[in-house]
């Protein structure tokens, strides 16, 4: 299969290129950017006047709900929606049913994957068995059987002599090790900020505390212990300054903002709307701003869809019983793009936070377009307006805060490995 | 959408269609309620036929005595049939789902539903799934909210006070877990009280209750001071030991409502209860049953609020 991407704008935020010019694919690699390689003939030409040509998108946090939790998505529904959203590759944490602590799961998630022939899904294993907290997982094995991070997902730890052996035996062997801080019992049943809204309301409040006192924890433990971590979705301003400082100091930590967290604050709970029942909360209009600081400065070094499909019959009961999550696969661009225009962000820099950075925070070679490498595209219209409906989206999840909102960015083509395998008008 | 665009308690026409919580309800619609509430106190007559033919469904999924019976009572006095459904012990312990029991409801051509509930915002998510012609109450959802309650207790304070636009009203004790306080809050404030105080210890309010326009105090006869209304909230028991209060003893000391305590505040000031009453916790039999309280006048005007509520809502169609 030979395809030319024909009179796009191409970004490539690695390259800092960002030019008219054409992308010439043939047998899934890139053989050209610009000029035609002698002799090549197009099996199909794509039309990407008025387009923009950028690298497949790399989200960190996708939930995939397979093993355990078909009923409220399945892989089919899911990787259809990556590849609709322009998202080529995905990592996907362990919080599954069983978790993925074991080879053979994670073997059985690759494989199923991989015959979809969509998006490359990248397995974050579980830490400890069963996410339970209390022994380590065989990391080695979950290595090779295809895991390239490990995770608690959002559980906690027996206690932090467990949390501080599994940094430093994951440190041992320089597997990575990627956290949400979020102190269990000062989170225990809460279900906003501590913020105005919460107090209005009278929801069980979730300080902006129980992110910082398991940051600091974190952050102590991986200077003892040199482990590399990276913490996902930072949900205020107070997390973020110590992600700050801890760069600074040269601590080997990342982290991430969910989509949701860097448009959304606590007043989006609207009247008791259960759509914006998310895990962070959504906070204050001051961490909102902060967590956009930090993506225009880096702090933060990628954004994630925090990819969550959650069931109508778990989601449409009043706030505080909804379970927590929403969709974002398919927000993921437009939702980035919609940033980058109000932070006055160029395109390419925005681009990178979810495409080359986030697959350096996955440590793997993606994300970029370069003569010789997988083509995995994403062809988007960056004026096209569509509306965020149910109907709309191939996620089994519909719930998502941007429900009947018209968000600019539609994705057209979604290449991986050279196959065009999604295509839309 | 029959509903008004930006609050989800009105109609297109800004008429009371729905009572979810006193926040945001323009004075208007308070005043409206109160002046009603006044015409069917002292009518000698005990039916009237405001809702005749029209089916009230009470909804409790928590239990509770006072505020069911309040509401029975006023809608059968309107001539409505009332059908009380305890919904813990029935269809949430068969595992139906809260829209389920909703839908079937209405199904039976209920014409308003009080609902009771234990999470904030279940009264909010009941009224934006049941068909445009059915009216839901909030008899009390969480730490939210507690409508009725609200208005009866400021229907006791213009009773007795007259203006709220002179007033020093204290609400002393468990603000962070109470429903009522919130509701007296948005009401006080609406109805232009000018200086609202809450009295508790940091372990008792939520983290942003200033912004609600309220003076926070810790010391109780601070608080107190010079007030025209006192107003007391019930300590659950849940809350007594632990890590947010050391004993009820302790709490007693220093936010029980006594003789003593009292005095600071002004010669006449009134002292409400929502109840039940915990005697010699939060308040002392002495305040409980002396020439200040007004805690039984409260239950009276509730029937009268329940009632004016039910028949403003009856009359918008």
């Amino acid at each position: 299969m030979k395809i030319h991407i024909k009179g796009g704008r191409l970004v490539d935020p690695k390259s800092g290129v960002d030019a008219k010019k054409d992308v010439y694919v043939v047998a899934g690699k890139i053989v050209a950017i610009g000029e035609a390689p002698t002799g090549f003939a197009a099996n199909r030409v794509i039309d990407a006047t008025g387009l923009v040509v950028c690298p497949g998108l790399v989200d960190l946090a996708a939930r995939l709900r397979e093993p355990g939790y078909e009923y409220m998505a399945t892989l089919e529904s899911e990787m259809e929606a990556a590849i609709a959203g322009g998202v080529t590759s995905l990592a996907c944490p362990p919080d599954t049913d069983p978790p993925l602590d074991e080879p053979g799961l994670v073997e059985m998630l690759k494989f199923r994957a991989k015959n979809l022939n969509q998006a490359q899904v990248y397995p974050i294993g579980a830490l400890t068995q069963g996410l339970k907290g209390q022994r380590l997982t065989e990391m080695a094995e979950l290595v090779d059987a295809g895991c390239v991070a490990f995770s608690q997902a959002d559980a906690p730890f027996a206690d932090n002599e467990v949390f501080y052996h599994a940094l430093q035996y994951a440190a041992t062997f320089g597997f990575p090790v990627w956290l949400r801080a979020q102190d269990p019992s000062l989170s225990r049943n809460g279900v906003a900020h501590d913020g105005p809204v919460a107090t209005r309301f009278g929801l069980k409040a979730i300080p902006v505390c129980a992110e910082s006192i398991a940051l600091s924890t974190i952050l102590i433990l991986v200077r003892e212990t040199g482990a590399r971590v990276h913490l996902a979705r930072i949900s205020s301003a107070e997390g973020m300054e110590m992600v700050r400082q801890a760069k600074r100091q040269g601590l080997p930590v990342t982290c991430d903002v969910a989509i949701h967290h860097a448009h959304l604050t606590e007043m989006d709970i609207g009247y008791f709307e259960s759509n914006s029942r998310l895990d962070p909360p959504l906070r204050s209009q001051r961490d909102r701003d902060a967590l956009r600081a930090a993506l225009a400065d880096g702090t933060a070094d990628a954004l994630c869809s925090d990819h969550t499909p959650v069931d109508a019959d778990v989601k449409q009961l009043p706030f505080a019983e909804a379970e927590p999550g929403a969709t974002g696969l398919e927000l993921l661009l437009p939702l980035t793009l919609k940033w980058a225009e109000e932070a006055k962000i160029k395109l390419a820099p925005a681009l990178a936070r979810i495409t080359s950075d986030s697959a350096r925070v996955l440590n793997i070679d993606a994300g970029h377009i370069t003569i010789g490498h997988a083509a995995d595209i994403c062809v988007f219209d960056p004026e096209r307006f569509w509306k965020v409906e149910p109907a709309a989206l191939k996620s089994q999840g519909k719930n998502t805060p941007f429900i009947g909102l018209e968000l600019k960015g539609k994705v057209r083509y979604t290449l991986v490995e050279g196959q065009i395998v999604h295509e839309a008008k | 959408m029959w509903l008004h665009p930006s609050n989800p308690q009105l109609d297109k026409k800004g008429r009371l269609h729905h009572l979810l919580t006193l926040e945001g309800l323009p004075v208007e619609i308070l005043n409206q309620i109160l002046d009603t509430a006044k015409s069917f106190i002292g009518v000698k007559v005990k039916k009237v036929p405001l809702l005749r033919g029209k089916s009230v469904f009470n909804l409790f999924f928590e239990p509770s005595t006072r505020t069911r019976t309040t509401f029975e009572i006023a809608a059968k006095r309107l001539s409505a049939d009332v059908i009380n459904l305890n919904i813990n012990v029935s269809s949430q312990s068969k595992g139906e789902s809260l829209l389920d029991t909703v839908d079937n409801l209405s199904a039976m051509h209920a014409d308003m539903f009080i609902v009771r509930h234990g999470e904030s915002g279940a009264p909010h998510f009941i009224a934006r799934h049941v068909a445009p012609d059915i009216h839901v109450i909030n008899a009390g959802d969480g730490r939210h909210s507690h409508p009725t309650q609200g208005l009866l207790d400021m229907y006791t304070i213009r009773h007795y006070k007259k203006d709220f636009t002179n007033l020093r009203v204290a609400i002393v004790g468990d603000i962070l877990h109470s429903r009522v306080a919130r509701s007296a809050i948005h009401a006080l404030t609406t109805l232009g009280c000018p200086e609202i105080r809450v009295v508790a210890p940091k372990t008792l309010l939520p983290a942003h209750v200033a912004q609600m326009g309220v003076h926070v105090h810790h010391d109780m006869r601070q608080g107190l001071k010079d007030a025209d209304v006192v107003m007391m909230l019930r300590l659950q028991n849940e809350r007594m030991q632990g890590a947010l209060l050391p004993s009820a003893q302790e709490f007693y000391k220093f936010y029980g409502l006594t003789e003593d305590k009292l005095a600071v505040a002004k010669s006449d000031a009134i002292v409400l209860h929502p109840g039940p009453m915990n005697r010699g916790v939060e308040i002392d039999s002495s305040v409980a049953d002396g020439k200040q309280s007004v805690i039984l006048p409260q239950v009276t005007f509730g029937i009268a609020i329940r009632m004016a509520v039910m028949s403003i809502m009856a009359g918008n169609k």
